[in-house]
């Protein structure tokens, strides 16, 4: 009986919220979201080959190296060749469906970008770029997870600020601010007697407990309301199937639904072609379609939201500028990362080190002339607006030596 | 954020507060109420019981948990007969094959783990394993490193968890799993091959680390799959092209299993460690050896000690000695089984207690450990319900307060992914955090949540509700409560 009146209360006080009594973060999160940007990380675990995705073509050592699963030069083979950018880079053809973000001048290109840890540990290295850190171990958070800290002022708790679209936390986000790992926002949802468990939480006297189980519930009321019917993109995008697809469309449903979306995040796999790699057509042609098909989709669905996002993707290191004996790439060093936006200062970026003999890295791989965090700092500043006092504490030990330019005025 | 650090801070206060108040009066352990045993069981065990907390005071707390740090003496039979079969390695060398076979190993063995967490009346050696495991923390999807966990788990963490440290550590550094994992397999001297040009870094901001080029590994390179998914498995043999210093093992050795990262070490200690290792390898049967052509004969002074040049294998030993016996490591271990046990932040009194004990007893785990379990700090009322409990000892205590059936595992090996703890898949060297920064999230919460509405409602594949248990929501609330979450 008793429990049953307190229910009834309880049911009173969702009613009222509904009436427009939210939780003060979200009436503070929308007044910001007009100067808030949106940063969407992108990881190809397990080493993506650079040098076949954003293909050197104007490098003859590129040829030289690889006989056999070179992407051809613009417009030398009816069977693919690649897509010309600046007349030295071109894009693998696979990637056709961003030709149009490079044309419009929403696509730049860092190549020959990296880690200046020079480890081939595909774990090592994810973990480095991940919490922006190269050679520390010991760092506890994630690069992503600093920024919503650094930046966490007046905006109260909001786990929404962050959101992975993936099964566990991943290392950017964790950390100290609150975010969110969702697999969908279906799933985000308790199965059950979600008031009882609400009501648990919230008279808890276990403070830590009774704050994560009130972000949890708030998350959960805000996405019903914000995102609770079922997602439509806009007109004419089609996401490619498949978890990658439906992670970047509920990246965009949550951008779309105001929730306070600042940082998002999810991954793909399967980059890791030590053997039979494909050239045109073959494994890695297969990923880069996949990839590509849902870079633009996302793009395109963003619609008038891509001018206040940066898309950027990123992968542990690059592959060995040689092939393989099995028709594949080893673990390499320097790699190509993509910046996408309405804001974006288009091109291919970066100071290319070449591919001969005397340039590649410990004699076998291509060179880092940028480091990954010029790249991450840049968007972080010049995108997200941070300032610079903010931005030590989000790359702890790193001083900025260039600025890649990727981001315009 | 700020109120998370205040209550942390609270706890600290009350637990070096009432520490204080218990130290003047240690109880007689004969004579304790429910609420201390059921606090002890919570601990001590995967989680109490219907039944244990009468059993304890039947048999008296000191004699149970005397027994608890004595498994031989316990008859564990019924436990062991629920154990999955392991499968054996395919003959054959076919690729497919053995990514499947490894992926259904690291299946089998979280089932293994989990039906010994519910089952195991050996409770105290069990949680120790996992403290172990994770202080010597592998990740199975790094090239073959599933294949040489069945043995890692069974072999070097069980029989060494009451013994003494230096044991333990001994076995773990001869470990193909460790030797993989941390890459020591293929350190070798860097004279081996003086014209390499690889100790000569062309990055800027590189100095610190030595470079390293890595040989292949037969069959497999050093693939491992994205989203950390399957591993990929190869037969093993010596790295035949193994060039070059690698300081992985050396640095983790130091920072994380023995002295602590503010144990007191350079990067030069760092460097004549993994020296002194060097040709410490896994021969072709995945058995660990020593290779004296990969070794580097000259000498090395490691936290003061001098090694004389020319001591073969016995270096690396005499650098298990001195890192073994160094009181920093006595701390580091002290530190982290007290906040295993008692807190996230551990009554400092009582660390220094049981870091005393390590040393008196050189490395005695059983006695350090015995010292933490009957503190007055850990019997303290203000260490009931101070830790936040892993996702691993959620699902496991849930199936133990339910007195549920289990018959196939599988079903929790992938809750346990699903809350972000996914078995033997942790992949840094640090392995999974203990405290409750790293679990309590507002998306983990509603994961467990929907963990007891599922194991409640007796629709969990290969799960069965006793006769008699409560109704399911009923049940659900308080397996999905925030008391339950703690212990």
């Amino acid at each position: 009986m008793h429990m049953n009146r307190r229910l009834f209360l309880k049911s009173g006080a969702m009613a009222m919220l509904s009436l427009g009594f939210a939780p003060s973060f979200l009436g503070r999160a929308a007044a910001a979201a007009a100067r808030r940007k949106l940063l969407v990380a992108i990881f190809q675990r397990g080493a993506v080959d650079g040098l076949n995705m954003i293909v050197p073509h104007g490098d003859a050592d590129y040829y030289r190296l690889r006989p056999t699963i070179a992407i051809p030069r613009p417009g030398r083979d009816p069977m693919g060749s690649a897509i010309d950018l600046d007349g030295f880079f071109g894009l693998h053809p696979s990637m056709a469906p961003l030709e149009p973000l490079w044309s419009n001048r929403s696509l730049a290109i860092v190549h020959a970008c990296g880690s200046p840890d020079n480890t081939r540990s595909h774990f090592d290295a994810q973990d480095y770029m991940e919490s922006a850190t190269p050679g520390v171990k010991a760092t506890r958070d994630g690069w992503l997870n600093r920024y919503l800290h650094a930046t966490a002022d007046g905006l109260g708790r909001n786990p929404l600020r962050g959101v992975a679209v993936a099964r566990t936390m991943p290392r950017s986000l964790e950390g100290p601010a609150p975010a969110l790992a969702i697999g969908s926002i279906e799933e985000f949802g308790v199965r059950g007697a979600a008031a009882a468990f609400e009501e648990q939480y919230d008279g808890s006297s276990d403070r830590l407990l009774s704050a994560a189980g009130n972000d949890a519930f708030a998350a959960m009321r805000t996405l019903q309301r914000a995102a609770g019917t079922p997602y439509r993109p806009a007109a004419g995008v089609q996401y490619p199937n498949g978890p990658f697809g439906k992670a970047l469309a509920e990246i965009a449903r949550l951008a779309k639904a105001d929730v306070g979306l600042e940082v998002a995040f999810t991954e793909l796999g399967n980059w890791d072609h030590h053997v039979n790699e494909g050239a045109v057509t073959g494994q890695i042609a297969n990923r880069l379609d996949e990839f590509s098909r849902g870079l633009a989709a996302l793009a395109a669905d963003l619609g008038d939201r891509l001018a206040d996002t940066v898309i950027v993707t990123m992968s542990e290191f690059g592959r060995a500028a040689a092939e393989n004996g099995n028709g594949g790439t080893d673990h390499g060093h320097g790699n190509a990362m993509m910046v996408i936006g309405g804001n974006v200062r288009s091109g291919v970026h970066g100071a290319w080190p070449g591919l001969g003999d005397a340039h590649r890295f410990e004699g076998r791989d291509l060179a880092v002339t940028t480091d990954f965090r010029d790249v991450f700092s840049e968007i972080v500043t010049a995108h997200m607006g941070v300032s610079r006092d903010a931005v030590s504490r989000i790359f702890p030990g790193y001083q900025a030596m260039t600025t890649p330019g990727v981001i315009s005025g | 954020m700020i109120r998370r650090r205040f209550t942390a801070l609270l706890v600290a206060i009350a637990l070096a507060a009432s520490a204080a108040a218990a130290e003047s009066r240690i109880p007689n352990s004969e004579s304790r109420d429910d609420d201390t045993i059921s606090h002890v069981l919570n601990r001590v065990t995967f989680g109490a019981r219907t039944g244990d907390v009468d059993l304890v005071r039947s048999m008296g707390l000191a004699a149970w948990l005397d027994q608890q740090l004595h498994p031989s003496r316990i008859d564990d039979r019924a436990a062991e007969a629920r154990l999955p079969q392991v499968e054996s390695p395919p003959s054959g060398a076919d690729q497919q094959e053995l990514r499947r076979f490894a992926r259904r190993q690291v299946e089998t063995l979280a089932s293994d783990k989990l039906v010994r967490a519910m089952y195991s009346e050996r409770q105290l050696q069990e949680v120790l394993v996992d403290f172990w495991f994770n202080h010597f923390n592998v990740y199975a999807a790094k090239g073959r490193t599933a294949m040489y966990l069945p043995e890692y788990e069974r072999d070097v963490i069980r029989p060494h968890v009451f013994d003494r440290f230096r044991d333990l550590l001994e076995a773990d550094a001869k470990s193909p799993a460790m030797l993989f994992y941390l890459d020591n397999w293929m350190s070798a001297t860097p004279d081996r091959d003086p014209g390499s040009g690889i100790r000569d870094p062309k990055v800027r901001g590189f100095g610190v680390r030595r470079p390293r080029r890595l040989p292949r590994i037969p069959g497999v390179g050093s693939r491992i799959p994205a989203n950390g998914s399957a591993p990929i498995a190869a037969n093993g043999s010596a790295p035949k092209r193994a060039r070059g210093l690698n300081e992985n093992y050396g640095r983790e050795l130091l920072e994380l299993h023995t002295l602590g990262v503010d144990g007191g070490y350079t990067q030069q200690d760092v460097v004549n460690v993994a020296r002194a290792f060097t040709g410490w390898t896994i021969d072709r049967d995945g058995r660990f050896r020593f290779v004296p052509a990969l070794h580097d004969a000259g000498e090395k002074i490691v936290l003061g000690h001098t090694i004389k040049a020319g001591g073969g294998m016995d270096e690396g030993e005499k650098v298990l000695d001195i890192v073994a016996s160094h009181p920093a490591t006595a701390h580091h271990i002290a530190f982290e089984l007290a906040q295993r046990l008692v807190a996230d932040d551990p009554p400092p009194a009582l660390v220094e207690r049981a870091a005393a004990r390590f040393r008196d007893t050189r490395g005695d785990l059983r006695e350090v450990v015995k010292t933490i379990v009957t503190s007055p700090e850990f019997l303290a009322p203000a260490a009931r319900g101070a830790k936040f409990k892993t996702p691993f000892e959620l699902v496991v205590s849930a199936v133990r307060t339910t007195g549920a059936e289990v018959s196939d595992a599988r079903a929790f090996v992938q809750t346990l992914q699903q809350l972000g703890e996914p078995l033997y898949m942790c992949q840094p060297p640090t392995g999974y955090k203990d405290t409750a920064d790293a679990w309590v999230s507002a998306g983990g919460l509603v994961t467990r949540m929907n963990f007891a509405t599922r194991l409640s409602s007796g629709n969990m594949p290969g799960v069965t509700l006793p006769a008699g248990t409560p109704p399911a929501g009923e049940l659900a609330l308080r397996i999905g409560s925030p008391e339950f979450q703690r212990h």
